[in-house]
């Protein structure tokens, strides 16, 4: 490779890899149930780039799940879906189910929060990833068995062979785990979504996996989804972060410039209610009043306007526009912070 | 501290232990789980005791057993003088009107068919409270302090509330007979942290005005700090270190206490993209067969043979502040 060729892939790199590897836009999910209709997500728009690692951070009920559901299709038939997401300049919404099944597992995986549940207990370790592996690709048996113990060491399973033949229940929950994130790369995908996937697991564990997941996109180039309530989670790993609040993406930047200049009043919010270890024991936390928003019923104005101390007027009347108001800085807010480091 | 420490006991616990027998294939005794092992520690008035501890330590069974649901196997707990353990099962019931629980899942800690005002008036109508004017008076009182306006809240059913507000129903239910302590076992993990962050100020506010005592159950180190006077940290069983929450946090002296503490993520600009090296690795060893010595030894980075041979006891190395390690961090005096 000349230098030109190098300088060129370097700079490439540099502002994102170029065509991404996920192009989702103005996507919108909507419930519907007895007369009720309930607005999950209300117009969202990211990029996702080879090799990054994109965190979207919500509480429930902000659309965080849903959202990345609606990519794989994996919501129920009540869901109506508008947008695009594109997947490698593939649309990926409104696809057959046949047709989905070709790009679920192969180019996006996911794993879930609880590990005890996404395993079949009364199938063998060893047969539900070869299961996963053969599904994907025609291997024999032999085969199969040799992917499935090279997937346990690459998640780094202790003692994989006597692992290999025992079933769910004799795991832990951080092993579970393991072998659910083996299970999602068995066909090697280009893209993880990680659903709430270290929640249920103690802290010590929590980083094991997540240290885990990161060696993973290095050694094989995965882009990953990092779906969390935990902004904490988010600025220790990602890259990139998306905050999401009654369905919408408020604020979206790269982890350090979001962590150095937060400019949604949501997102200060959230950062200020969460207990820290460099609080005094009692200090009061600052408190946002009232509940998240009705999805049934969402306001003309902006979401957040009802708990937002820096709300006036003109909040009510119109939700702010998400837009790109620093360079790579995304936010919806008319009266946004000083964005001076908290 | 000293301030805390001469106020008077409220609840006494010595040498708590609690064991269950589990079955192995065709009913056979399989072995022994030693969940909570030799545990003691003192709560007094309008203070709070956070204990922290990952899944499987036993921090929930030590609740269990401060409430005698299902009593200890050993050790005896002291109730403002009563001793719980040993006393007969109408003074226990008597006595627990003390000692109030909150529980993690808000949904399923209430009765999904009685109104609010009906929960909350539950203690009352079990202990014999007051006429039924009375308690409707006290009920309304109870929601409000809570945060809740009765009006608005005293006939709705559960599926009507939101997650925090079900806790704050919970929370108006345990202090509805003027209880001297509160056992929360992670009555916060369950709640989005704005909400969050209400309850846990509601629970300090309750603990200045009411002066109330929290026995405060969590595996979030930075929750717990945030509410505790003094702080226990257990490990598969047992209590490897106790000490004021400032002087634990700034000067942890076990390295069970550091590997914690070091696996938070914290939402810091300067820790964003840190890569930290992990603090701990492996897997909790079975509380079935626990390792010899040091229950923490196969995962500590400071072990050594001694650690092995014998077992480390709580020792104190600076006032109030003690540990169970024979190569702790520091000597107490940082």
């Amino acid at each position: 490779m000349s230098i030109e060729e190098m300088a060129e892939r370097t700079a490439i790199v540099a502002d994102g890899g170029g065509q991404p590897l996920l192009e989702v836009e103005d996507l919108r999910v909507r419930f519907e149930s007895r007369g009720r209709r309930v607005n999950a997500v209300n117009g969202l728009s990211y990029r996702l780039y080879e090799g990054r690692m994109l965190a979207i951070i919500g509480e429930s009920g902000s659309g965080k799940s849903v959202s990345s559901r609606a990519l794989m299709g994996l919501l129920p038939g009540s869901a109506r879906i508008s947008g695009s997401a594109r997947f490698q300049g593939r649309q990926l919404l409104g696809l057959p189910d046949r047709e989905m099944r070709r790009h679920r597992g192969a180019d996006i995986a996911m794993v879930f929060q609880d590990p005890a549940r996404s395993l079949n207990p009364t199938m063998r370790i060893g047969a539900q990833i070869t299961e996963a592996v053969r599904a994907h690709g025609d291997v024999d048996k032999r085969a199969a068995y040799e992917r499935a113990m090279e997937l346990l060491q690459l998640v780094r399973l202790p003692a994989p062979e006597r692992r290999f033949h025992e079933y769910p229940h004799q795991l832990s929950g951080g092993m579970r785990q393991r072998v659910m994130i083996a299970i999602a790369l068995a066909a090697d995908p280009k893209l993880l979504i990680a659903d709430e996937a270290t929640t249920a697991l103690d802290v010590t564990t929590q980083a094991q996996i997540m240290e885990l997941l990161l060696e993973l996109q290095e050694r094989l180039g995965m882009a990953i989804i990092l779906i969390s309530h935990d902004l904490g989670l988010a600025a220790t790993y990602a890259h990139d972060v998306i905050v999401m609040y009654a369905g919408r993406a408020v604020e979206y930047a790269p982890a350090s410039t979001l962590f150095a200049a937060v400019r949604m009043p949501y997102t200060e919010a959230l950062l200020g209610a969460i207990p820290r270890l460099e609080r005094p024991p009692h200090s009061p936390l600052p408190v946002t009043p009232g509940q998240p928003p009705d999805l049934t019923a969402l306001p003309a104005g902006c979401p957040f306007e009802p708990r937002c101390p820096r709300a006036q007027d003109d909040c009510r009347t119109e939700a702010p526009p998400f837009t790109e108001h620093e360079p790579g800085h995304w936010w919806a807010c008319y009266h946004p912070c000083e964005g001076s480091s908290s | 501290m000293t301030t805390v420490e001469e106020r008077p006991t409220v609840l006494s616990a010595r040498n708590l232990v609690q064991e269950f027998t589990v079955r192995g294939r065709g009913g056979i005794k399989g072995g022994v789980v030693h969940a909570v092992s030799d545990v003691s520690f003192d709560i007094a008035e309008g203070e709070t005791l956070g204990v922290v501890g990952e899944t499987g330590s036993g921090k929930s069974t030590l609740a269990r057993s401060v409430m005698q649901a299902p009593r200890p196997k050993s050790g005896e707990v002291v109730l403002r003088g009563v001793n719980l353990t040993t006393c007969k099962r109408a003074q226990l019931t008597e006595a627990r009107r003390h000692v109030q629980m909150v529980f993690q899942d808000p949904f399923g800690s209430l009765n999904p068919r009685w109104r609010v005002s009906d929960i909350v008036a539950e203690p009352l109508v079990g202990y014999g409270v007051g006429s039924g004017a009375e308690r409707e008076r006290r009920v309304r009182e109870l929601l409000d302090l809570v945060g809740l306006n009765p009006d608005t809240f005293g006939r709705r059913r559960p599926h009507e509330l939101s997650g925090g507000q079900c806790q704050r129903v919970a929370i108006a239910r345990a202090i509805a007979l003027d209880p001297a302590l509160i056992v929360c076992d992670e009555a916060v993990s369950s709640l989005d942290v704005l909400i969050q962050a209400q309850v846990l100020n509601l629970f300090e506010q309750l603990r200045t005005e009411l002066g109330l005592s929290y026995l405060f159950i969590s595996h979030d180190l930075a929750l717990v700090k945030q509410v505790s006077d003094r702080v226990a940290v257990m490990h598969l069983g047992q209590l490897c270190e106790v000490g004021p929450a400032e002087a634990l946090y700034r000067a942890p002296l076990h390295p069970y206490t550091v590997a914690l503490l070091a696996s938070i993520p914290e939402p810091d600009p300067e820790s964003a993209r840190r890569r930290r090296p992990l603090a701990i690795r492996g897997e909790p060893p079975s509380p079935i067969s626990p390792p010899s010595g040091c229950r923490f030894r196969t995962r500590c980075p400071r072990a050594e043979t001694r650690c092995a041979e014998e077992v480390p006891v709580l020792r104190e190395l600076a006032p109030g502040h003690s540990v169970a390690c024979h190569f702790p961090e520091h000597d107490g005096t940082p």
